[in-house]
């Protein structure tokens, strides 16, 4: 490197930036010239979608995508409008949010907490997102959600299930759509004592994490109160691949429930090491062993193969749904791409739309001002029934679905059928309950 | 009594897995001297040779049968499987149910050629390059492999069962005179044991008994004499990579009943198969195997209930924990030679 | 200048300009063209660049002149961003507290891991630091929740103490990490054109620290501790002969590179108040030496080159997707348009490790230098041909074997 161009570069490249700085007014977005971060000035609005593409969420991650893909057209008044007929709420016109045309960026959260916030953060500082959504963990959607808080822009969760979520680890910026541990366990407990009598002993499995603890504590409470006993419950790590030695001592501990506080790839192992050892055609104390999975997930069910036949779980939404939005949503969503929709493409459908509603009524992209538009607003038609965005802690309330592995599936995706739907009023808690306690809204951040 | 049976068996098991990754390992490292990071990746191409030829067997032709509707309401396509068509309902289907243990078949050659090519492609140009290149460059075919895997399967995991009559489990308590039900245990799992003892025993006898074998141990001991003797060390050491990823294939196929394989399980199993290896003594392949079955033993004695109420999060730590206590107490492992990779 | 020879001198240089103009070098296409995908200079990345440029150029000091592999690195980062993020908690958003205690904290953790891990050396080292690393990792995302807060991660909330800093200005909203009065977050946006330019108080500072942190790595490679670590890895054995105790050189080596991965975990946590987990794991540590190498291990500068490599494929190959390929090759006929976003759509997207993967193999395989044995030869082909002209071609190799440039 010789040193006279070097010298004659940087010269040129400071006069450049001398004259620019001359010629153009400065901001300091500390001190505000706009009135909250990435005010969209122009025609167009830019919405972030940060979800898993690498990793073992990745497929989970592109079915988001698939439904934010379609959100947007259905936005911007392509396709067939999808949600938006059946939506209770007719502030959205088809012609973007606002009359902006709505476009997007897309990230990879890796699902791991500093690649999510590294990416959420590209798509605020670089791309102007006003919005950040998306994700496939609880440990995600938290850290994201305090990103956002942090930033200044509206979070809205994609599948996040822990109850931290809207529980000790809230913020005013962040929405959730998705249900909740408490939910699952408060819906899937009658049904279980229904089917499986009340004088249970029950085997816990739980994935030892955040997420695994507060669908353990959610689920034994429920079933407890219901007349059950809690055996044991045994921690298993997150790493582990091979259940064999968690699963052996279940035969012989006199429980004759096995519930798997386990998602994804540690779902689909952890039941189909159980059904290996014998244990759904088992016997104990005179009755028939059962298993439940709290949390379903049918893209990873699929995994799991026959071994989910007749296994009983909860989830927030199915596509065999028939009320008028669930069938708009998949008619749009099979149409457009040849399957139907996951719980997780229907819960960032349903984000989005509701999102580009909130600043619509608003009329405004302030953050706050959407944060008040969705606080507390009751809408129907998005597929899950009456639903309110409660405004203590930015959870929606809504129906729970509780399913089965079906015994004779017509295709591939036709693993899970309904078995009850637990009504909203049966789910709901009070914001202060103990399992949701210890954090706080805090007050909206409009950023700049 | 009858958990602490149960849970050697699980830990058999889980050291079948570990100890022939680990000896594939052993084989390419103790042959060649290079330190193969794509061998997790060759582990999970093997049991994607199971669920490609599953799939394979399962072509089918769609028919459109009026009477189902799908999810959008239009007349259900059905898929029925040439193999049943050609076959009959009765042999296509037992056909279909084998598909696993029929693909070792197809794994065998496919892994040999895969190793062919990774040694003569890429690896053979990296034995005089610094292990840290090595790893480097194994690393990365390793993503690009996994990559690849995902691109055509995606990233989920797919099932990929066993035949029928291994499903499912059965009591061996009562084959060890305990009372009934007390020590129930999955048909493939045991299997699985079998297929590892069988293949290990075969890598061993055929080092031991043949002279391909013996002039490969010679090579690994002192690779310029045998050089110098004239013979073509070079073109063995070729076939041993082959057999080595043959044996990782091997260890993915039969693995894919047990837990649904999905793109990443390679890297799952990369880092303990290192591990496995070092505690064994880098270059021993008997070190290899011990060290596989002991810590897949005591893994799953870690992860009982009576063990974990004492010390909490044991079962997450205890195979790096007793790395670390076999590598201070034996400086090169279990069975390690002294001077190999120490440097 | 400040004790450094010519050629460091201009090297620190160099760094330097770099370092201040990279917002402006980094954002090369202007912000509403095409090609604005491909730019880099917003604060996040930039910082990440540095960081990570810093932890990449301590792990060179311990695997570059020792030559000791450590696949546990990541765990001194970690413990460093959990520290500093307790001291965010506890004590007061000021960063220098925070960041000193992460050094420490990293320091004394890598004195105890490297105490017994030097103990053995080669693969068994690698396996025993890796050994370590996972065991924080494994603890850290379970039993010890309370302390990082697991899955989650170690995030700041509105009712820590903060005893030093006093009652927080807007109740409802949480502080940002400072230093001197500015936040870590502000940005000065520059508009010049079409072009937007982010001068960010955290890059700066994060630069700042980059410098310094390069600056004594430079002194450690020229000092005669750095000759010393240079003779272990070149023959330990010979060093032993003459009577020298190796052990506390290497251990000091370790101890010194642990403290820079606590300093670039301090940094990531003043830049943005979290400490995960993740951070610990081996991939992460793995992360490092593939910077290291990539960039060229034993070389001043390789590192930081290759963790800006890595970390830019990270962060921007992700996010090009479809839609975007369709806008770059919107000028061809729909025909060729779509073929040509299917050749490159397993390349970018959810397809950027497949990329990643090539390109480390590429490099790897021709450039057994890494990235600077790569800039080498081209700077060789171009004084070659400079050279040729004058009658001497021996110039261009000569300068191109020197270890550690």
């Amino acid at each position: 490197m010789s040193k006279t161009t070097f010298t004659r570069r940087g010269v040129l490249r400071t006069g450049a930036v001398a004259g620019a700085g001359v010629a153009l007014p400065t901001i300091f977005t500390a001190s505000s010239a706009a009135a909250f971060t990435n005010e969209p000035t122009g025609n167009t609005v830019t919405l972030g979608f940060n979800v898993p593409q690498t990793g073992p969420y990745a497929d989970e991650g592109a079915d988001e995508l698939r439904a934010y893909k379609l959100a947007v057209e259905h936005l911007n008044g392509e396709g067939d409008g999808g949600m938006m007929n059946t939506f209770s709420s007719k502030a959205l016109q088809g012609n973007g949010i606002l009359g902006k045309k709505v476009e997007f960026v897309t990230g990879d959260t890796q699902t791991k907490s500093d690649a999510a916030r590294a990416s959420a953060r590209s798509m605020i500082e670089k791309d102007g997102a006003i919005m950040v959504t998306g994700g496939s963990s609880s440990g995600v959607a938290i850290a994201v959600q305090g990103l956002c808080q942090e930033a200044g822009v509206i979070f809205m969760a994609g599948l996040t299930h822990s109850n931290d979520t809207t529980g000790k680890d809230k913020k005013a910026n962040g929405f959730r759509h998705f249900f909740n541990a408490y939910m699952s366990g408060a819906a899937l407990a009658p049904v279980l004592a229904a089917r499986y009598g009340e004088d249970r002993k029950a085997y816990h499995l739980t994935a030892d994490y955040t997420w695994g603890w507060t669908q353990e504590e959610s689920i034994v409470a429920a079933t407890e109160a219901l007349g059950w006993e809690t055996v044991n419950t045994v921690k298993t790590p997150l790493s582990a691949t091979d259940f064999s030695s968690y699963i052996a001592p279940v035969m012989n501990s006199g429980a004759d429930v096995l519930v798997l506080n386990h998602y994804g790839g540690n779902m689909v192992n952890s039941l189909t090491n159980a059904v290996q050892f014998g244990l759904k055609n088992k016997s104990v104390n005179g009755k028939n062993f059962e298993i439940v999975v709290p949390l379903y997930s049918r893209l990873m069910a699929r995994g799991a193969g026959e071994n989910v036949k007749g296994i009983l779980g909860s989830t927030n939404w199915h596509w065999s749904l028939t009320d008028a939005g669930s069938k708009a949503f998949v008619k749009s969503f099979g149409e457009k791409y040849g399957f139907p929709p996951s719980q997780a493409a229907h819960t960032c459908y349903v984000q989005t739309l509701l999102y580009a509603d909130a600043a619509s009524r608003a009329g405004s992209f302030n953050p706050c001002a959407i944060g008040e538009a969705l606080e507390g607003f009751e809408f129907d038609g998005l597929g899950n029934g009456k639903t309110l965005y409660r405004a203590d802690d930015h959870q929606c309330f809504k129906d729970v679905l509780v399913v089965q592995g079906k015994e004779n599936p017509q295709s591939e995706f036709d693993l899970l059928e309904v078995v009850e739907v637990t009504p909203a009023a049966q789910v709901t808690y009070p914001p202060d309950h103990p399992m949701f306690a210890g954090g706080s809204l805090g007050s909206c951040n409009p950023g700049s | 009594m009858d958990a602490i049976i149960l849970q050697i068996l699980n830990g058999l098991d889980k050291g079948s897995a570990y100890a022939l990754i680990a000896l594939g390992l052993t084989l390419i490292f103790g042959t060649l001297g290079v330190v193969n990071f794509a061998h997790g990746a060759l582990f999970m191409i093997g049991a994607f040779c199971a669920v490609t030829f599953s799939k394979f067997l399962s072509i089918s032709y769609t028919v459109i049968d009026e009477t189902k509707t799908d999810f959008l309401g239009n007349p259900l396509k059905v898929d029925l499987t040439y193999v049943e068509a050609w076959f009959g309902q009765s042999v296509g289907g037992t056909i279909l149910d084998w598909a696993v243990p029929l693909s070792i078949l197809m794994a065998i050659p496919v892994m040999v050629i895969i190793g062919f090519i990774m040694e003569r492609g890429l690896i053979k140009h990296f034995y005089a390059r610094p292990h840290a290149d090595q790893i480097l460059v194994t690393f990365g075919l390793a993503i690009v492999l996994q990559e690849i895997i995902k691109y055509f399967y995606g990233a989920n995991p797919i099932p990929t069962p066993a035949p029928d009559m291994f499903r499912g489990s059965f009591d061996f308590g009562a084959l060890l005179g305990f009372d009934a039900n007390t020590i129930i245990y999955p048909y493939w799992r045991l299997v699985y044991f079998l297929f590892a003892a069988v293949i290990i025993s075969a890598v061993f006898a055929f080092l031991r008994f043949t002279t391909f074998g013996m002039v490969v141990r010679a090579g690994m001991a002192d690779r310029e004499t045998v050089g110098l003797l004239g013979i073509d060390i070079d073109k063995r050491f070729t076939l041993m990579f082959g057999i080595a990823a043959a044996v990782a294939g091997l260890a993915g196929v039969m693995y894919a009943p047990i837990n649904s394989p999905n793109y990443h399980m390679g890297m799952d199993f990369l880092v303990l198969s290192f591990v496995v290896v070092v505690v064994g003594g880098m270059g021993s392949l008997p070190g290899a195997v011990l060290a596989g079955f002991l810590l897949g033993i005591l893994e799953s004695f870690a992860s009982m209930n009576e063990v974990k109420s004492i010390l909490p999060g044991i079962d997450q730590i205890i195979i790096y924990l007793v790395a670390i206590i076999i590598l201070l107490t034996r400086p090169r492992g279990l069975m390690g030679r002294k001077g190999v990779m120490e440097e | 200048m400040l004790g450094l020879n010519k050629k460091d001198t201009g090297l620190l240089l160099i760094v330097a300009v770099l370092a201040l103009f990279a917002p402006i070098i980094f954002n090369p296409f202007p912000s509403d063209s095409a090609m604005a995908q491909f730019n880099a200079g917003y604060p996040d990345l930039m910082q990440r660049f540095v960081i990570f440029g810093i932890f990449a150029i301590g792990y060179n000091i311990l695997f570059g002149l020792t030559g000791y592999l450590s696949f546990g690195h990541a765990a001194f980062l970690g413990v460093g961003s959990y520290a500093a993020v307790w001291m965010f908690k506890l004590l007061s958003m000021n960063i220098l507290p925070a960041i000193a205690l992460s050094i420490v904290i990293a320091g004394v953790f890598a004195a105890l891991i490297g105490y017994v891990s030097l103990r053995r050396s080669g693969i068994y080292f690698a396996i025993l630091t890796l050994a370590f690393a996972q065991m924080s990792y494994n603890l850290a995302y379970s039993v010890l929740t309370p302390i990082t807060n697991g899955e989650t991660g170690l995030q700041l909330s509105l009712d820590d103490p903060r005893i030093l800093d006093g009652a927080p200005e807007s109740v409802g909203s949480l502080p940002y990490p400072t230093l001197l009065g500015f936040e870590m977050s502000d940005t000065y946006v520059m508009a010049a054109g079409g072009w937007q330019f982010q001068f960010s108080v955290g890059y700066y500072v994060c630069a700042v620290v980059l410098l310094l942190a390069f600056y004594l790595s430079i002194r450690i490679f020229r000092s005669p501790f750095g000759m010393m670590l240079r003779a272990v890895k070149s023959n330990q054995q010979r060093l032993n002969y003459t009577g020298v105790n190796a052990r506390p050189y290497t251990l000091a080596a370790f101890v010194i590179s642990g403290m820079y991965a606590g300093l670039a975990g301090g940094l990531m946590a003043s830049m943005d108040p979290l400490a995960g987990a993740d951070r610990m794991q081996w991939t992460a540590s793995g992360e490092v030496v593939l910077m290291t190498i990539l960039g060229g291990a034993g070389t001043l500068i390789g590192p930081v080159l290759g963790a800006g490599f890595i970390k830019y494929f990270e962060n921007i190959f992700s996010k090009i997707n479809d839609t975007i390929l369709h806008q770059w090759f919107a000028i061809m006929p729909d025909g060729i348009e779509d073929v040509l976003v299917a050749l490159v759509h397993p390349f970018v997207g959810k397809g950027w490790h497949l990329t990643l993967g090539i390109l480390f193999m590429l490099v790897v395989i021709f450039l057994p230098g890494g990235l600077v044995e790569g800039g080498q030869r081209i700077a060789g082909l171009f004084r070659r041909r400079k050279t040729d002209n004058d009658g001497d071609g021996d110039t261009g190799s000569s300068t191109s074997k020197d270890p550690a440039e």
